[in-house]
């Protein structure tokens, strides 16, 4: 080939490797962004009085004294509010039964803002369901919630060839002349005074569990869960892993037509869909070896185990590999067995190999979501102890992200959770990854010298 | 063992005569190594053809010959280094202190404890200079602490190594010079107290000045230990061995004091491959 292609082929190609991974960047960085973004939010933000009320009286934190001292400046704020509303139906009330027919309904939805934004009005009972015992206790929560206080949301059929516009009437038209009009106007300004929010960095999103479906509180089941699945996964998968690698390595006949059958199966099950890892867990574990009546932990970490098996066994098989020969002749002439060879020399200079393998292994177990479903995750549950993880189920970060965003009541008001359990679970893989990437650049280092 | 070491000796003497086992030409009375028609086999291939010598004990023994001659192969059959190798085989008698080497109850780990090697790349283990020499001692079970240190330093010093390393005895071996390197496998070798010591073309990867260290080290180690090094490197023969085997295809073509066979070699291609006319 002529030089000057033989140029061109070379920046050409440096150019499409270079620009390919620029690519990747950017997409990882689209993707992590808002992940990052918001998943601080569930730990900083602006949170209300409401949030220090809930955080004492479910979970025992913050100082009393100053919480009431909050407390009785937001019910002064607040009380006008209420104030009003009583004027308004007595007001009505004299004006007979018409009147109060007309307004009973654009009156209740103001009251049943008013209680989402402000918690149940005083004097109410305390209502069952922890979500309706506070108002809103994240200011940005209650600044959408004022908005569905201040318009009602009604679509706009008039031409019929499109689907309805929504738009926003303003709910103080419905009450124009009567001793309700002032609220609105009132509470739009007067919000913070009653909600008294206050920049809060909240470490209890991973510590505290949680009430009424992640209403309130944060991920420590979650997260104890996953940690329980991960390491237990570990805990089955590396022993046996390593010690099948050390076989295919150094025992197994190389020319045996039954140790090919062997290699070409753990590579298939390192392909095989995770969803049908899941079924297995439960058709095997579950049903017929009965190691728990139902999900539990211990089901769960070993389907996870059978999962990341193989991606251990091929780390290992090629960091045993790649130990120099050399070393093992040494060992060898120097009158050690091959056994001894193996523990002293060989798999302590294929450690950092190893690591690896097991590092990617936990990242992979840690975010599995469809083994888990049939054999250890359940969408609501408290942390387990130790030894409640041999037979009980466990919420886990993977399967409880595609709840909430899914499955839960009200999606849209638990965003927050959401995010903060996907930053979570990005976070657990990082450190889980750099607490290995540390380990393993230490030992080599010792064994480079 | 005696007795059979008696009886090996005497068939080795009975053979004498046999022009085919010119080896044994100057058999001394207190061979070591003694091998008998003995033949090594990759797959069809004989590396290794009907060899028949007997290596003098406490004596240094060098084999030359051009690469792919078999030396080498000749030398880790004597250890069984070559059980490493699928589809290695031998024929004929190998015979250590009077033992078969490839008989079949023998124990490879004990043979090759006697049996110390020195390999053609230094290859220390990836650990600290301390923990490579008390490598062997260690898993033959000396476990007391000072037994440990006791040894390793008996072994630097006779590996001449201990002025050079005896501060940084906790420092990875690796980060030591190649000379340094492999005068610390010879010592690692020699920790396990060995009988005979193999060395296949120990210098090969080194310097001239590290060079001359070891072949001072090999002169020292003389008369302690049976030596047989394999070299590429006729000088070296000639400087550090009493005796000398010329091997070319497989085939021990002479063998006789380094002395006679430099000087007044009685075989046609010895004289050609010393005087460098091929190899």
């Amino acid at each position: 080939m002529a030089l000057t292609s033989r140029k061109l082929t070379d920046r050409l190609f440096t150019f499409v490797g270079v620009s390919s991974i620029l690519l990747l960047a950017a997409f990882l960085l689209v993707l992590l962004t808002p992940i990052t973004l918001g998943g601080i939010g569930a730990f900083v933000f602006r949170g209300t009085v409401e949030h220090r009320r809930m955080q004492l009286e479910l979970f025992e934190t913050g100082k009393k004294a100053d919480l009431e001292a909050d407390m009785a400046a937001a019910f002064e704020a607040r009380r006008p509010v209420y104030e009003m509303i009583a004027a308004f139906e007595k007001e009505i009330e004299a004006q007979g039964f018409l009147a109060s027919r007309k307004y009973a309904e654009p009156l209740q939805a103001v009251k049943d803002e008013l209680r989402l934004l402000l918690g149940p009005a005083p004097g109410e009972p305390k209502p069952v369901m922890y979500r309706d015992q506070y108002g809103q206790t994240r200011w940005d929560r209650a600044r959408v919630v004022l908005h569905h206080l201040l318009y009602d949301k009604q679509y706009d059929y008039s031409n019929p060839d499109e689907m309805g516009k929504p738009i926003d009437v303003p709910r103080v038209n419905e009450f124009k002349g009567t001793a309700l009009e002032p609220l609105f106007a009132y509470v739009e300004q007067n919000l913070d005074k009653m909600l008294l929010p206050r920049v809060t960095l909240y470490w209890g999103f991973l510590t505290q569990t949680s009430y009424d479906s992640h209403y309130f509180g944060g991920v420590w089941a979650e997260l104890l869960g996953t940690f329980y699945l991960t390491v237990g996964a570990i805990l089955f998968a590396v022993p046996m892993g390593v010690v099948s690698a050390i076989y295919l390595v150094e025992y197994a006949p190389a020319t045996s037509k039954l140790v090919q059958l062997i290699r070409t199966c753990i590579s298939t099950l390192a392909g095989v869909p995770s969803i049908v890892f899941g079924l297995f867990g439960l058709a095997f574990f579950i049903n017929t070896v009965g190691v728990s009546q139902s999900k539990s932990v211990l089901a769960g970490s070993l389907t996870l185990s059978i999962l990341i098996l193989p991606l251990v066994i091929r780390a290992s098989e090629e960091a045993i590999r790649a130990v120099p020969h050399t070393y093992k002749e040494a060992s060898l002439s120097l009158g050690a067995g091959k056994w001894r060879t193996i523990v002293r020399v060989i798999l302590p200079s294929a450690l950092p190999g190893i690591l690896t393998g097991i590092v990617i292994s936990m990242g992979r177990a840690a975010g599995e979501t469809a083994p888990i479903i049939y054999t250890a995750a359940v969408s609501v549950g408290l942390p387990l102890s130790l030894r409640d993880t041999l037979t009980q189920p466990t919420p886990a970060l993977p399967w409880n992200i595609y709840n909430l965003c899914t499955e839960h009541q009200r999606v849209d008001e638990i965003r927050h959770v959401q995010y903060g359990m996907v930053f979570t679970l990005v976070m657990l893989v990082l450190l889980l990854n750099s607490v290995a990437i540390y380990a393993r650049a230490k030992i080599s280092k010792r064994l480079r010298g | 063992m005696a007795v059979a070491m008696m009886e090996s000796m005497v068939t080795v003497r009975d053979q004498r005569g046999d022009p085919a086992n010119k080896g044994l030409a100057h058999a001394p009375e207190t061979a070591h190594v003694i091998a008998e028609r003995f033949s090594v086999f990759y797959g069809c291939n004989e590396a290794v053809k009907k060899v028949t010598m007997a290596i003098p004990a406490g004596k240094v023994t060098a084999i030359i010959g051009p690469s792919g001659c078999g030396k080498s192969t000749l030398l880790r059959a004597i250890n069984r280094m070559n059980d490493l190798i699928p589809g290695c085989r031998t024929a004929g008698s190998l015979i250590l202190d009077g033992e078969e080497i490839y008989g079949p109850r023998i124990d490879v780990t004990a043979l090759r404890r006697r049996v110390g090697m020195v390999f053609q790349k230094p290859n220390p283990f990836p650990k600290t200079v301390f923990d490579n020499v008390a490598f062997g001692p260690r898993i033959h079970g000396i476990r007391g602490r000072t037994d440990v240190a006791s040894i390793v330093e008996e072994s630097l010093r006779r590996a001449a190594l201990w002025d050079e390393v005896k501060d940084r005895l906790h420092e990875n071996a690796l980060g030591l010079s190649g000379g340094q390197q492999q005068r610390l496998c010879i010592a690692r070798a020699l920790a396990v107290q060995p009988e005979l010591l193999l060395m296949d073309e120990p210098t090969s990867a080194l310097d001239p000045l590290a060079t001359d260290r070891i072949e001072d080290l090999i002169g020292a180690l003389r008369g302690q230990y049976t030596v047989i090094i394999v070299t590429h490197n006729m000088q070296q023969a000639a400087r550090v061995s009493d005796m000398t085997a010329f091997m070319y295809v497989g085939e021990l073509i002479e063998f006789d004091s380094t002395s006679k066979l430099f000087t007044s070699p009685s075989e046609q291609k010895t004289q050609d491959y010393i005087t460098g006319r091929f190899g």
